[in-house]
């Protein structure tokens, strides 16, 4: 064993645990010891493919390729060999689909992003019978592009000669999670097909209450069981690899949203986190009963630990956060380093009258507006660059904001504080923008990539490396906290402009 | 006093060539336009691009380089630097038990960019924006230890009874500084506290910015002033880190 072991350090705690976060422009790998400290990272973007205008395609292969390279890499930071790999843990882009031979193991095309939205006119057709809440009942989800389901089922419609090979089981569909765990279990040589119940909770296809595949929703959506993944536990040895880290067993898969919720420890109902990546992602635990949100939100599973109930979520997602300020820099070119929004930001004390609502693709909760489109308003002689980075970063904390009050709502709980993680934590001014608008203190925990340590934690417990929750808990700590300094008068009337700012960009697009 | 040195001459006399021409020069045309030999414009040339002024495209001709530009420009955002430490400022707090910032000079005071709280999840206030004397504090001193043209003469105000006042003795300590790799503070900042900090290097291999812990002195050193065993080692294994990912080689 490569690793050494320190003073007063027991043999059974030493090793790590690797995660792999495959996220919607790269795939990190990260190790984390038995402390729950990372202590290696590994990190490699991949090719955003946009063959036409509202179609965005991965590479599946090529994501496999990276995460092969990438867990050695980190593994070689600090000297580890695969026997000091105690589990591996994954965190996936959720609801992005992949289809693959089951007998070569290459992927049929591209896999399908979750922002993609080549299958609107399914979703209208599909809606048109019923409104688009027909099948919440069941599976929590209202009928929009975002989920998996309507990309299956436009695969399977599309490419010649696949619902034939699906039916007899030569090809296999799956999220990002079945397709890692498929190849580093063996791939065409024996590999598992699984998927976890968060996942599973992001297809439409999956009933809530029983946590299996819904018969209804699979006629609905004419996809054929026997191409599917079999549905488990976030949190259980699904197999051990046979390549990459030979021996290593696989302990856990979640959707990335639902491992940040996990890295932060939120296990108790009414505990939630804000994640700002690309987007931003509001999930609160809402315990062992399923809740219905009338405020726009998702319900959705946050996570199971091996034969223990589940625990169920409400989420908020916000399409355009992190990529609000990527759009700052490759469209416009007005900085050069995402970071730099604060340093252009911090040029001006307001935002000078100038609100900036990014509904590039249309709004997410609570308004879910998919025709409505991004706009800049308020704008006078006076507005300079910086004013507009302002609106930019305070676009995320308003909303946010409008986020938290529909949860406030639907779970008549009211958020003390909010714990967030993500990139864009690092952005003390946006950070103070969130517990300003909120009026409430906003605290990042000493992880700031909760998403891997989220999977690492699941993963972690699958295997005994963690006793329970509780000992994952207490490795929770606060790395910072932004109190609200914003007075009373000022927020409200932004709250005002913001929300006047939302209503203009409803109804652009005319159908 | 010695006459002007000719080959700055001739170097200045290539970059005001390369900078009027956006397509860029080749060797012999910049040798011709210069009245060279080609052996001495190469020479020139490659000179100014192992110093980093100027870039060879894939073409081969010459251009002026972005560094060129940016001379007068701090190297590295502080937002950007933080970004980049983030991670491995949560791993160091993670595993001194301590609090950690990371700071850069500015105006000849450490300003502090990043400070993740000490993990014992008490009451602590952010730090982020303040400015620290610079010889008062481990972070201060490594950033005055590799500056260049640090202001000289400067006074140097006691905060505490330890407080270095004296410049030729603070010379002598950034010379230690320098040499060993990393800056300590006991008691000099304020009463009862101490700090340890290593050098955050870029690409290049320019200290960009100071990564250290602070805490009660107790914790941090023995009864002789000396940092408790395995500090040092985690402190400047996270300026390794911050500084891999900045590019820096050998990091």
């Amino acid at each position: 064993m490569a690793t050494e072991l320190q003073d007063g350090e027991r043999p059974e705690h030493r090793g790590y645990v690797a995660a792999v976060d495959q996220g919607t422009t790269s795939t990190r790998c990260i190790l984390f010891d038995h402390s729950g400290r990372l202590v290696a990272i590994a990190q490699r973007e991949h090719r955003q493919h946009y063959p036409r205008p509202g179609w965005v395609e991965h590479d599946a292969a090529e994501i496999w390729r990276n995460v092969a390279r990438l867990v050695p890499q980190a593994m070689a930071q600090v000297d580890a060999e695969p026997g000091d790999v105690v589990a591996i843990g994954i965190a996936n882009q959720r609801e992005t689909v992949v289809a693959w031979d089951r007998h070569t193991g290459v992927p049929v095309g591209h896999a399908v992003v979750w922002q993609d939205t080549r299958t609107a006119d399914l979703v209208d057709a599909l809606a048109a019978d019923g409104g688009t809440h027909r099948f919440a009942e069941a599976c929590g989800l209202p009928l929009t592009t975002y989920f998996a389901a309507p990309r299956m089922r436009w695969l399977l419609d599309e490419v010649p000669g696949l619902r034939r090979r699906a039916e007899a089981g030569d090809v296999l569909f799956g999220t990002i999670d079945s397709w890692l765990v498929w190849n580093l279990t063996g791939g065409p040589d024996g590999g598992t097909h699984v998927t976890d119940v968060t996942n599973a909770s992001r297809t439409m296809l999956m009933d809530l209450r029983t946590l299996d595949y819904s018969p209804q929703m699979l006629e609905e959506f004419g996809i054929p069981r026997a191409c599917l993944p079999e549905i488990r536990s976030s949190s259980e040895v699904y197999g051990t690899a046979r390549t990459v880290v030979p021996g290593a067993r696989i302990g856990a898969a979640l959707g990335d949203q639902q491992a940040a919720l996990f890295g932060q420890t939120c296990f108790s109902p009414g505990e939630a986190k804000c994640t700002y990546g690309t987007g931003g992602f509001l999930l609160m635990n809402t315990g062992t009963e399923i809740t219905r949100s009338s405020h726009g939100l998702l319900t959705t599973v946050a996570h199971r630990i091996g034969d223990e109930p589940p625990a169920y979520a409400l989420e908020g997602s916000i399409a355009v956060t992190g990529s609000l300020v990527q759009w700052l820099r490759d469209n416009l070119g007005l900085i050069s380093t995402a970071p730099e929004i604060e340093t252009l930001a911090r040029t001006v004390p307001d935002n000078g009258g100038c609100y900036f609502v990014p509904a590039f693709s249309g709004l997410f909760a609570p308004h879910w507006r998919s025709e409505a489109r991004g706009l800049i308003v308020g704008l006078t002689s006076f507005v300079t660059k910086g004013h507009i980075a302002r609106a930019a970063l305070e676009a995320t904390a308003w909303q946010t904001r409008e986020v938290v009050e529909a949860m406030d709502a639907d779970s008549g709980l009211r958020l003390a504080s909010l714990r967030v993680d993500g990139g864009m934590t690092s952005n003390n001014l946006l950070m103070q923008t969130v517990a300003d608008v909120l009026d409430a203190p906003v605290v990042r925990p000493m992880v700031s990539e909760t998403v891997s340590l989220g999977a690492a934690y699941a993963a972690g417990l699958a295997v005994g490396f963690w006793p329970d929750t509780q000992a994952l808990r207490r490795r929770w700590h606060r790395a910072a906290q932004w109190d609200p300094t914003m007075d009373p008068a000022t927020r409200a009337s932004g709250w005002k402009d913001w929300q006047q700012a939302v209503q203009r960009t409803f109804g652009w697009i005319r159908h | 006093m010695p006459g002007p040195i000719q080959s700055i001459e001739r170097a200045a006399a290539a970059l005001r060539l390369l900078a009027a021409a956006p397509e860029g020069l080749g060797v012999v045309e910049l040798g011709t336009a210069l009245t060279l030999a080609k052996t001495t414009a190469h020479g020139i040339l490659r000179t100014l691009v192992d110093v980093g002024f100027v870039e060879q495209a894939e073409d081969g001709r010459y251009r002026v380089s972005e560094d060129l530009a940016d001379l007068g420009r701090p190297r590295i955002d502080a937002n950007d630097l933080r970004a980049q430490a983030v991670n491995w400022a949560d791993s160091l707090a993670s595993r001194t038990g301590e609090s950690v910032r990371l700071a850069v000079l500015a105006e000849g005071r450490a300003l502090v960019v990043h400070h993740v709280f000490r993990p014992d999840d008490s009451r602590q206030e952010l730090a982020v924006g303040t400015s620290l004397p610079a010889h008062a504090c481990a972070l201060g001193k490594v950033l005055l230890a590799w500056s260049v043209g640090g202001r000289r003469g400067a006074r140097l105000p006691a905060l505490t009874q330890r407080t270095v006042v004296d410049p030729a003795v603070l010379r002598r300590t950034l010379a230690a500084v320098r040499e060993q790799g990393w800056a300590l503070d006991v008691e000099e900042l304020l009463a009862g506290t101490a700090s340890i900090a290593a050098p955050v290097r870029d690409r290049g291999g320019l200290v960009v910015g100071a990564i250290g812990i602070d805490g009660e002195s107790e914790r941090l050193v023995d009864t002789r002033g000396r940092p408790r065993a395995g500090l040092v080692p985690a402190v400047r294994q996270a300026a390794r880190s911050v500084s891999r990912g900045l590019g820096a080689r050998g990091a």
